[in-house]
């Protein structure tokens, strides 16, 4: 076991570094530059500005400021777009707001979703599974960018239970959590309840359930003992990619409640070609997605007996 | 367990996190005096990318300089122009080249005098080239030797300003520049603290270190949130202060913005959603009034077929203008058939009511068949009409496509690359026909000209040319108006060039004047006015 954390970890960092770096060049290969406008700045104003932030440099010679910037100060740099702060506070000032709503959707979407999925199995082709799943081909199919103004036209405008939006050290507190939450978890609570319901099903099947069966277990304890952990497995796989893709922040559901998340920094840093945030979005993402694959990956190994690493 | 752990993790970084932001939530529950303070709330648009007067160069930066700075002049809410702020008078001297500038009395926020000096240190932190401001051409543009220093080719002593004495501070022009004092106003003409700026550092835009010498002071700005501004007690006009805070939102999303409008969460939304202006038309609380910008199309003109002049004559006399403003922008927009918006003394060069557009039509079917490609036969078919992601660009576009695939028989196609990929395509005369845009940067002609010379006249390049639209006599015109004094004579100059520009060559095919669109009851806040800079100084602001 130990060998094979060790051995992951170095894979992790080296996953890391070519991610990086792959990006580093990316990016700059992308069109147009940081400093681009409709007005053609003069060519000493543009060189001014490409000299304050080393763009004149030789490509070679960034990277190799930036990865020595990233490895030894953990400085992301400066952003090329906001002026009056660094990468590393724009970061450390949004990312927990996007893990916050990231943490709630996901536990609700896991709950719901595993609760409604096996609910759905053990009703198979009655009408609660027929409701469930008719509810799940909504959530997968109908977009956040629709779900979100419904809400907000339904909730905020027409009954007036709700602010249309905000965050919750503003001035309307914590109910502003409750549009973004609900939109946001709808598609992950729709995947894992038909997965859900897909392995229940599988595992019910299975010739150890019917052993339980045999033994005279009651039902309670064949579900929740048995069915539950073999069947939570393709949950648990889904959940490690979801819970990265969640944590940095859906910017749709942060641009239509204001939620002061990371998403729209990685989309904004795109289009502005702001490159050291950009890039600092992209580490984060990374170094969530690695590690929370490689969590599963050991969830795996208590799950599932046949799974070791030994 | 792992899970388990992680779930521990996480919880604790938010408890910390957020009871860490307990404090910053401390000023509005203190807010609750007796007396309910009167608060503005803007939807302010994108995020602010900084504070630093010499570092900014957005409009919704822009709004928020206007409650914390105050240059020599200040804007005048109903006109929008040029008034005295920190200077109370100016003397025009040496044949309008040399303004003397005479200061009142005032003090920054923590008390510090605002001299001459700092002045002269502001405009020189604007133009030095480490500070790299990226409005620093603009002070170059006009004062004496100010380019030599943002060039690096000369130093600050270069500079031809000067503190006489305290209260006395002298500026040196290129020339007589008549829209001088209107574009002092601007921020890159800004007064900044340097004795804060030299303490702190760049840590001097955090709220416990700034300093600021307008109407308001800055409480607190959380990132991609809201920035509010309370009062400058120190302020020299603090009694026509008003508003007890202004909160500038950070509003990404359009929708979102109007919703919050018509839920009474907002005070001030600077724009209204295409899908929404039907919804808005009749409302006491839409304002809509021109504003100093032009949407055209720009066309390589030295690209075959368009190098031809009655191709582009064609291609402009095919589009029905009325449509496009009534059916697609719906804001009360302006058709244009000329460059320059409508100004003081300088009416527009083509007037939209002299068109009639069945009769257009038959012009340009006449003058495409005289360049060679009757009713469209010939006509090159790789054709592509450029612009950049947006609704209404979309919506406009598809349009013209079908204007001239009916009147003139030409076929096009269309192409939408996101901002900075269409950017550079422009710069790089890769196009046909773009999508172009300009919001002037002062209230004169000048702004909206003077960027379609050709390389000889500028420095070697083709700037913001990108169309290469090229003619000895504009360029000679439009330097010879640099040169000139305000008055008729130098606008009938401005006027000849645009001739020129659009009469004869018609090296850009302008669409429409811009309007502003702003939700706003001024049955309840009064001091806001609809004007053509669409510049509102939250100073004069108050509920009536």
């Amino acid at each position: 076991m130990k060998r094979y954390l060790l051995k992951s970890f170095l894979g992790m960092i080296l996953t890391l570094f070519i991610t990086i770096t792959l990006t580093f060049f990316i990016v700059r290969a992308a069109p147009g530059g940081p400093f681009d406008r409709e007005r053609v700045l003069p060519p000493a104003v543009q060189a001014n500005i490409e000299a304050k932030y080393h763009l004149n440099d030789p490509l070679i010679k960034q990277y190799i400021d930036y990865m020595t910037d990233i490895i030894f100060r953990f400085d992301l740099g400066d952003s090329f777009t906001y002026n009056d702060h660094d990468v590393n506070y724009y970061i450390a000032t949004s990312l927990p707001h996007s893990m916050l709503l990231g943490f709630i959707s996901l536990t609700l979407a896991t709950v719901m979703g595993v609760g409604v999925g096996i609910i759905s199995a053990l009703k198979q082709n009655r009408w609660p599974d027929y409701t469930a799943m008719s509810v799940a081909v909504i959530g997968i199919s109908v977009p956040l960018f629709v779900i979100g103004p419904l809400l907000m036209y339904v909730l905020a405008l027409k009954l007036k239970w709700l602010p249309t939006s905000g965050w919750i050290n503003g001035r309307n507190g914590w109910v502003t959590l409750i549009m973004p939450v609900i939109t946001l978890s709808f598609p992950y609570f729709a995947r894992i309840a038909r997965l859900g319901r897909a392995s229940v099903l599988e595992v019910l099947k299975s010739d150890y359930i019917r052993t339980a069966r045999a033994k005279g277990l009651s039902s309670a304890v064949i579900v929740f003992k048995h069915v539950l952990k073999g069947s939570l497995l393709p949950v648990v796989s889904y959940l490690g990619p979801a819970f990265a893709a969640i944590m940095t922040g859906s910017v749709v559901v942060e641009q239509i409640f204001r939620v002061p998340g990371m998403g729209t920094y990685f989309v904004k840093s795109a289009l502005n070609r702001d490159y050291t945030l950009l890039m600092g979005a992209m580490i984060v993402y990374s170094i969530i997605l690695i590690v929370m694959n490689f969590l599963v990956d050991v969830l795996y190994s208590v799950l599932d007996p046949r799974v070791s690493y030994e | 367990m792992k899970k388990v752990l992680l779930f521990v993790l996480i919880t604790a970084t938010m408890v910390s996190f957020y009871s860490c932001n307990k404090s910053s939530e401390a000023p509005e529950a203190k807010a609750a005096t007796p007396k309910e303070p009167v608060e503005f709330i803007i939807n302010n648009g994108a995020e602010p990318e900084s504070l630093d007067p010499n570092k900014i160069e957005g409009v919704p930066e822009h709004r928020i300089y206007m409650a914390l700075f105050e240059g020599l002049v200040a804007y005048d809410p109903k006109s929008g122009r040029a008034v005295p702020g920190m200077a109370e008078s100016w003397d025009i001297t040496n044949g309008g080249k040399t303004y003397t500038f005479h200061l009142r009395d005032a003090v920054w926020s923590d008390g510090v005098k605002i001299t001459a000096q700092t002045f002269v240190d502001s405009w020189l932190r604007e133009c030095n080239p480490e500070t790299a401001s990226p409005y620093s051409w603009f002070p170059a543009m006009f004062i004496e030797g100010a380019d030599a220093y943002v060039n690096g080719e000369a130093g600050p002593e270069a500079v031809n300003i000067k503190a006489v004495d305290d209260k006395t501070f002298q500026i040196n022009l290129v020339g007589p520049l008549p829209y001088v004092i209107d574009a002092l106003a601007h921020y890159a003409f800004a007064v900044v603290p340097i004795h804060a700026i030299e303490k702190y550092g760049d840590d001097w835009i955090k709220p416990e270190n700034f300093v600021s010498n307008g109407p308001f002071v800055l409480e607190e700005w959380l990132p991609r949130q809201q920035l509010s501004v309370v009062p400058n007690e120190k302020y020299w006009d603090r009694k026509s202060v008003k508003l007890d805070r202004v909160i500038y939102l950070s509003n990404d999303d359009n929708n979102t913005a109007h919703n919050m409008y018509l839920n009474g969460e907002a005070d001030w939304n600077v724009t209204v959603p295409l899908d929404q202006m039907d919804a808005v038309q009749d409302e006491p609380w839409y304002v809509n009034a021109p504003y100093l910008g032009t949407y055209y199309y720009i066309i390589e003109n030295k690209t075959a077929p368009f190098d031809d002049v009655r191709v582009r004559k064609a291609l402009t006399l095919a589009i029905d203008r009325e449509t496009i403003v009534k059916k697609i922008t719906k804001g009360g927009q302006i058709p244009a058939y000329s460059m320059v918006p409508d100004m003081d003394g300088y009416p527009v060069l083509d007037d939209p009511k002299s068109h009639n557009f069945a009769k257009d039509v038959e012009t340009a079917k006449k003058l495409l068949a005289d360049a060679g490609y009757a009713g469209g036969a010939g006509f090159p078919d790789d054709v592509v009409i450029l612009y950049n992601t947006s609704e209404a660009h979309k919506k406009i576009a598809e349009f013209i496509q079908e204007q001239w695939k009916q009147n003139l028989g030409i076929n096009v196609t269309l192409q939408n690359m996101e901002w900075a990929t269409y950017l550079q395509q422009r710069r790089e005369h890769n196009f046909t026909v773009a999508r172009a845009g300009w919001i002037g940067d002062y209230p004169d002609p000048n702004t909206f000209l003077d960027m379609f010379l050709a390389p000889e006249s500028l420095d070697g390049a083709w700037g913001g040319n990108d169309g290469r639209y090229d003619n000895p006599k504009y360029d000679a015109l439009i330097e010879k108006a640099a040169t000139m004094e305000a008055g008729a004579a130098r606008f009938s100059t401005l006027k000849e060039a645009e001739k020129y520009f659009i009469t004869e060559d018609q090296g850009v095919l302008p669409i429409y004047f811009y309007t502003s669109n702003n939700l706003i009851d001024m049955d309840k806040w009064g001091g806001w006015y609809p004007n053509v800079m669409d510049n509102h100084p939250p100073k004069t602001i108050y509920l009536k």
